[in-house]
């Protein structure tokens, strides 16, 4: 370790930084994770999409806290309130639809991550436990997502409401009861509104502690890489620092520049109009769909024609991750040197975005048929092909290192000069 | 560490039955389980419906203007609660019903007290969207009683589930004639 640690910057032998960190070490701790955190030299863009979630929840929770200060969690005033911030508050418009569509940024820059993680094989030995965080996570924004659409109290708001929380009435015996007690009444109503406003509010604070530990996880092994081998001594690394925050400030600028077109330019593109309607108790619309990045199991739910099995598959294909470390039988992390592989999981990737447009439309005739081939196959995918592929499939050749793909046959002295001395 | 090292010892020195220790440690913390479980309820229980919202609200309709055939929509607790009025071939329909294949089976008179009058809570029981039929325009399903666009669930003139990912017919709220054209909900 000795030789890949950079040398301690200038500026931490000023004496008033010296006499802090003598007494909390911030800064030699900053000083570790960021600039000696070794990381593999041949990240990809596909690694900048962790950062780019961690960025958004900042920004959701900096949009969330201003929001807060001028939102009524009350039935009567809700969506007045949300509609005084977009008219009369200064600049309220433009920190709602940064709210409203960073929620829809964040979950596009943690999907990426997630299939990132599916195409590399990330979740494989030493980063299981990183992996179930990462689940966690997901669970946690998609609960906080939910809630934070109830807020404005349109339409959608009601009614994505009154279905969700009536998926537990799935449950025999307990259903009933759970559900009562979620709302605090016989319907959606004034106390299931002021208890989500309390619990959106909750909720991010939540994610970013598990965030810390899903960081923590990943710092003890460190990052995966696109060869999937791990990295054999000090020429296989660079500093986290200048190297990737570099890197993921280019891909942030980026980023940034689709969210601000959308922001400023379709700032409802992917809403429903149906939630500028105030929510209405006696009427539903004709059509309820939830938020795009919930649409694939919604329509897992929808595809299935008993309420308790439903139910179970929808949650089943979020768990099923967490024991997919185990069903993935390969040894091999990278899809690059999985060649069958490679092609199931593009072929999941399409299931995916095949359950999310069916999702979007009513379950009848043909899209019924579509819903239900396309949920079997997400199960299959993970239950029957993940494990057989191990067995059957035939890796290709792994490089012996990490440089030796990078620099096209290990050919470089500069770069295998350490490796002599470690 | 010299004292864990004894304590460890004596421990050890006891066997697989267990020490006078062990017994302490584990009572002390099944109270201290139980204790904090018994902490916990009145934070869960805050959240069930309070006094106010239990304090049985009930609403008094007036019947006198409904049309043979009309149905209405009368809010309770926050709910839909819809009220039709029969014609004499629903009210056949759903009595020949009584015997075809019902999810949820119940006789059309288990759920009337005249027959006239069907009142019921208009909640789909799969996810809880307000089935439509309500207006004459609305589409009402193979059955001829009300249609949920949510999900797809047919009930037929009784209000019972016939199709669709429903598991129940739809329910019944208490209720009460106070004369010929009053009635009273809840
Ligand atoms: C994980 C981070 C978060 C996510 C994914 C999220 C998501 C959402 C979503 C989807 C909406 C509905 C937007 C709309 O359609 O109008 C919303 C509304 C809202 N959120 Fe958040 N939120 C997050 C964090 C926060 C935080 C930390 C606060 C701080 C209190 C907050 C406060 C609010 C408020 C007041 C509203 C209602 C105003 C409105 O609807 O525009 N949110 N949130
Ligand atoms: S809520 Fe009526 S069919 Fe799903």
């Amino acid at each position: 370790m000795a030789n890949t640690s950079a040398p301690k910057p200038a500026f931490m032998n000023n004496p008033m930084v010296k006499w802090i960190d003598y007494r909390l070490p911030i800064f030699t701790f900053m000083h570790h994770e960021l600039h000696e955190y070794p990381t593999p030299k041949n990240l990809n863009y596909w690694w900048n999409f962790g950062s780019l979630a961690g960025i958004m929840l900042v920004v959701m929770i900096v949009s969330g806290i201003v929001l807060a200060m001028h939102y009524t969690p009350h039935v009567d005033f809700a969506f007045n309130s949300v509609e005084r911030i977009m008219r009369d508050v200064n600049s309220g418009w433009l920190i709602r639809y940064i709210h409203m569509n960073g929620g829809s940024m964040f979950f596009i820059a943690v999907y990426i991550h997630i299939f990132r993680g599916l195409y590399y094989g990330s979740y494989k030995a030493p980063r299981e436990v990183l992996w179930w965080l990462g689940i966690i996570i997901l669970l946690l924004m998609m609960a906080t997502a939910f809630l934070g659409y109830v807020l404005p109290w349109g339409q959608m708001s009601y009614w994505g409401a009154t279905v969700i929380t009536n998926l537990f009435s799935a449950f025999p015996l307990i259903g009933d009861p759970i559900v009562t007690w979620l709302w605090g009444g016989f319907s959606v109503d004034n106390p299931t509104l002021n208890r989500f406003f309390s619990l959106h509010y909750l909720l991010p604070f939540v994610i970013v502690g598990v965030v810390v530990l899903h960081l923590v996880a990943l710092h003890t092994h460190g990052s995966g890489n696109p060869v999937g081998i791990d990295t054999k001594g000090p020429q296989d690394k660079i500093p986290f620092h200048p190297y990737y925050t570099v890197k993921d400030l280019f891909g942030l600028g980026v980023f940034f520049l689709v969210f601000a077109a959308i922001v400023f330019f379709a700032p409802n593109m992917l809403g429903e109009p149906d939630n500028y309607i105030p929510a209405n108790p006696l009427q539903t619309p004709p059509h309820i769909v939830p938020e795009w990045y919930l649409l694939p199991f919604y329509a897992i739910l929808r595809s299935i024609p008993s309420k308790l099995i439903g139910v179970l598959a929808m949650f089943g294909s979020i768990f099923i991750l967490f024991i997919l470390p185990w069903l993935d039988t390969s040894r091999v992390r990278s899809a690059r040197f999985r060649p069958i592989y490679r092609i199931f999981f593009w072929l999941f990737l399409i299931d995916c975005v095949v359950l999310g447009w069916i999702g979007a439309n009513p379950p009848e005739g043909y899209f019924l048929l579509i819903g239900r081939l396309a949920t079997a196959w997400y199960f299959l995918h993970f239950l029957i092909i993940l494990p057989l592929l191990g067995w059957f499939e035939r890796p290709l050749p792994l490089p012996t290192s990490i440089s030796e793909p990078v620099l096209k046959g290990g050919g470089s002295v500069a770069a295998a000069k350490p490796m002599e001395k470690a | 560490m010299a004292q864990s090292a004894v304590t460890h010892a004596a421990g050890g020195g006891h066997g697989a039955e267990g020490t006078r220790r062990d017994f302490l440690y584990i009572a002390a913390g099944a109270f201290g389980a139980v204790g904090t479980a018994l902490a916990l309820w009145p934070f869960i229980n805050s959240m069930n419906p309070s006094a106010d919202v239990l304090a049985l609200s009930s609403v008094e309709v007036d019947l006198t203007p409904m049309q043979l055939g009309q149905r209405i929509t009368v809010a309770w607790r926050g709910k839909p609660v819809f009220i039709d009025r029969r014609t004499p071939e629903q009210i056949a329909r759903a009595q020949a019903d009584n015997t075809a294949d019902l999810p949820d089976p119940q006789t059309d008179k288990a759920r009337v007290k005249k027959p006239e009058w069907l009142i019921m809570v208009g909640v789909c029981t799969h996810l809880g969207c307000v089935p439509l039929g309500q207006k004459a325009t609305d589409p009402r399903g193979d059955f001829g009683g009300w249609f949920c666009p949510c999900h797809g669930s047919h009930y037929d003139t009784s209000g019972r589930i016939r199709k669709g990912p429903a598991p129940k017919n739809l329910p019944i709220p208490e209720y009460a004639f106070l004369d010929d054209n009053k009635v009273r909900i809840g």
